[in-house]
């Protein structure tokens, strides 16, 4: 069978408009950070992109004075109207800027052109559309008549989605009448200062929205600082325990959305293609750098064999390189750190007995760079059953009746998501009910949209973003 | 005055339905507000939290799976033996709250009217907080709230009954079940609340009530890795603070209480109910 080639399509890395130095945002201006700067890499070369400046303790002392002053002088008093129009014009920018951002999203991140293009931004940017409408309606949200909002928020967002992470908490908090100072994450810096400038566009009160680059220590300094009224963070069940206990007996408030270890649940009468088409996107979408990423496979016996050929066929088509190709499938694993842990867990699979699969697609020379993996004969005491492994690799098991698929689904501290695969409407509903899981994708993976709440059960966190649901977490209720 | 020698109670701990006591044999003298001796209560030990939080774990599958209608006719069948039972819980508030008698009516027909309105919520609430979600896309997306599992409760300890009443009924009408430390020194209402549990139409295991330390159980509680939520109302404010770190071993949900007890007179809200909620949103394609 011949092959047909597909010519090279890279998008301009020019639209990114990248600068050799990017600094924290503090009190509505660019400030020299007092930290120590840090080198943002492009994961796809491992060449350095630019420079930012980090906070320092000082730095965000400021930022959290400033937020407040914005908070009593000008946001809080604020009637919703007014406060929804900056974020409709917020909402408008980011779409106007949508290919800058796109292409500095997969420089800085490594995920491919397509994603960031068709996913990432314009999902951004609705979440900005959707909350300025409930701006000055939140006496209908269910929260009794003008519910108040917290005061200001501190945000630690991660690296795998860091403008959408940046929109699912700066709207929704803005929305409510709350300021904010947000941590983006070490490795993914740019994309929330290239938000400040857009903020400055907006003419967005000074200190309303503060950004404060850095690593850890920056999160840690905001999670413990007196001024703050609440921790919302994304990222992993480790550190979200580390900040539930620091933030444990102080007023702050506080919502997590973690780590995932997901179920794909597979029965003999799904239709097979499609579902395939689902395990694919739920797993190897962004890399699996997805905390909701279907990681678990569990299909019915009587289809594995059949459908595990299936997966793999399609799996071989997948396009792993340049990031920046608009028809890369498989972009750049963020950093060497991640790789290296994703190297660590999948070779513990092979050693407690998984059997290894792994597309035998080329990978390029320079760059993070992890090939598509199927691990079958998986079981349930393995770590890469256990484990989050935030990575393009599928753990496969078997089962043989819906009561052993809900066990094995349920059977795990997380609780962020799971997918269903079946023709069967009432099987459907029914294990819909039983899957202790925040988001339950019925016949399609990977669904996100501004007006559907997303957050988890037990250790994948607490609070949901999106939503009626969502203002929640940004109220005093 | 007659001659006769009145039976008295031994008061137990309530736990998979059943009224055992403290597996480490402790007990402890429960006295009236004036001083005097009332009962022995059992001295409920950290064994006792583990027992208490597996019954608590096996009767959630049955609880949160009973349909909500099923559920709200249980609860207010509690509110009918409750009512029965007036005078006795009238007379146990009274002794322990050193309250008079006609107070302490008050506050066990607050507890009643407090324990229907709980009652009647079980098939309200899901309309109340959940949604169809108007997603942009081809998509049936809604989200419902499910009980977040099994809550430990640390029940106020001034508020005997009424204060009890208020903190439990939201646990079990949202279809979660409950593992509650009473008040140490006016643990009464509690087990003789359990006598009501246990002789209306509630699953064993759905309510354990434990007597005891809230200072001492709450960690053991926090710390457990089965159980989802935790209510600090009954711990001081430094055994609070303990508590609130260990939940986060396993991302407990905690709530957020006033530092002291407030006026459970006052009328409820569904703040409470919406804590031991967890929203979960389902997606399905449409036309494919």
């Amino acid at each position: 069978m011949s092959v047909w080639e597909y010519a090279p399509a890279p998008e301009s890395r020019d639209l990114a408009n990248l600068r050799p130095n990017y600094r924290p945002f503090v009190d509505g201006e660019f400030v020299d950070g007092g930290g120590d700067p840090l080198t943002s890499l492009n994961p796809a070369t491992e060449e350095p992109l630019a420079e930012v400046g980090t906070a320092s303790e000082s730095d965000v002392d400021a930022a959290v004075r400033a937020a407040r002053r914005a908070f009593e002088q000008v946001w809080g008093p604020m009637p919703g109207a007014e406060r929804a129009k900056y974020l409709f014009r917020i909402a408008r920018l980011l779409q106007e800027r949508a290919r800058e951002l796109a292409v500095l999203e997969t420089l800085d991140n490594g995920k491919p052109i397509k994603e960031s293009r068709d996913s990432d931004v314009p999902t951004a940017a609705a979440h900005f559309f959707y909350h300025a409408g409930w701006a000055d309606k939140l006496d209908y949200a269910g929260y009794g008549p003008d519910p108040q909002p917290l005061g200001v928020a501190g945000q630690i967002i991660p690296w795998n989605f860091p403008l959408l992470m940046l929109a699912w908490k700066i709207a929704p908090a803005l929305a409510t009448g709350n300021t904010v100072v947000l941590k983006p994450a070490e490795t993914t810096p740019l994309s929330a200062l290239v938000f400040a400038e857009i903020c400055q566009q907006a003419g967005l009160p000074a200190g309303v929205v503060n950004i404060v680059p850095g690593a850890g220590d920056v999160g840690s300094l905001l999670v413990r600082h007196p001024g703050i009224d609440k921790i919302a963070f994304t990222g992993s069940t480790a550190v979200g325990k580390e900040i539930q206990h620091a933030v444990a007996g102080t007023p702050k408030r506080l919502t997590l959305e973690l780590g995932g270890k997901a179920a794909n649940v597979v029965f003999d009468d799904a239709p097979l293609d499609q579902a395939v088409e689902g395990i694919v996107g739920g797993i190897f979408f962004n890399q699996g750098h997805v905390c909701c990423a279907g990681s678990r496979l569990l299909v019915q016996e009587s289809v594995a064999e059949e459908l595990l050929g299936k997966l793999r066929a399609r799996v071989s088509t997948l396009r792993l390189g340049d990031p920046l190709d608009k028809n890369t499938d498989i972009g750049a694993i963020n950093s060497a750190e991640q790789l290296a842990k994703i190297r660590e867990l999948t070779a513990s699979g092979e050693d407690e007995g998984a059997e290894r699969w792994t597309s035998p697609c080329e990978l390029p020379e320079r760059g993070f760079y992890f090939a598509p993996t199927v691990l079958s004969g998986v079981e349930q005491s393995m770590r890469v059953a256990r484990e989050e492994i935030f990575g393009p690799v599928l753990s496969v098991l078997t089962f043989r009746t819906p009561d052993e698929a809900v066990t094995k689904a349920n059977n795990t501290p997380y609780g962020l998501s799971a997918g269903l695969w079946t023709e069967k409407g009432s099987r459907i509903l029914w294990l819909a009910d039983r899957m202790r899981a925040g988001v339950v994708w019925a016949n399609t993976f990977n669904r996100f949209d501004p007006a559907a709440p997303f957050g988890g059960y037990q250790e994948s966190g607490f609070g949901r973003e999106g939503g009626r649901t969502g203002l929640e977490a940004y109220l005093h209720v | 005055m007659s001659d006769r020698v009145s039976v008295a109670k031994t008061y137990k701990l309530y736990i998979d339905g059943k009224f055992p006591r403290s597996e480490s044999g402790r007990t402890y003298p429960v006295t009236d507000a004036e001083g005097g001796f009332l009962a022995n209560a059992s001295h409920a030990s950290r064994k006792d939290v583990r027992d208490a939080v597996s019954a608590a774990r096996k009767a959630f599958g049955g609880w949160s799976g009973a349909t909500a209608y099923n559920r709200g006719q249980v609860l207010y069948r509690v509110a009918e033996v409750l009512e029965g039972r007036r005078e006795q819980f009238a007379a146990e508030v009274a002794a322990c709250e050193g309250v008079p008698t006609a107070d302490a009516m008050c506050t066990v027909d607050a507890a009643v009217d407090r324990w229907v309105w709980y009652a009647g919520w079980t098939d309200k609430i899901a309309s109340v907080l959940g949604a169809a979600n108007p997603v942009a896309g081809p998509y049936f997306s809604f989200t419902v709230p499910e009980p977040t599992g099994v809550v430990g409760v640390l029940a106020p300890q001034s508020s005997s009954l009424l204060g009890l009443v208020s903190v439990l009924a939201p646990v079990v009408a949202t279809g979660c079940t409950a593992v509650v430390v009473s008040s140490a020194d006016r643990p009464l209402p509690a087990i003789t609340l359990s006598e009501v549990l246990a002789t209306s139409d509630v699953p064993g295991g759905v309510v354990n009530v434990l007597t005891g330390r809230a200072d001492e159980l709450g960690p053991w509680l926090a710390s457990h890795a089965d159980v989802n939520a935790i209510d600090p109302t009954g711990a001081s404010a430094e055994s609070r603070v303990d508590i609130a770190q260990q939940a986060s071993g396993t991302v407990k949900r905690v709530l957020t209480v006033p530092g002291d007890e407030p006026d459970w007179t006052r009328r409820p809200d569904i703040s409470r109910l919406r804590r031991y909620l967890e929203a979960k949103t389902v997606w399905h394609p449409k036309g494919t």
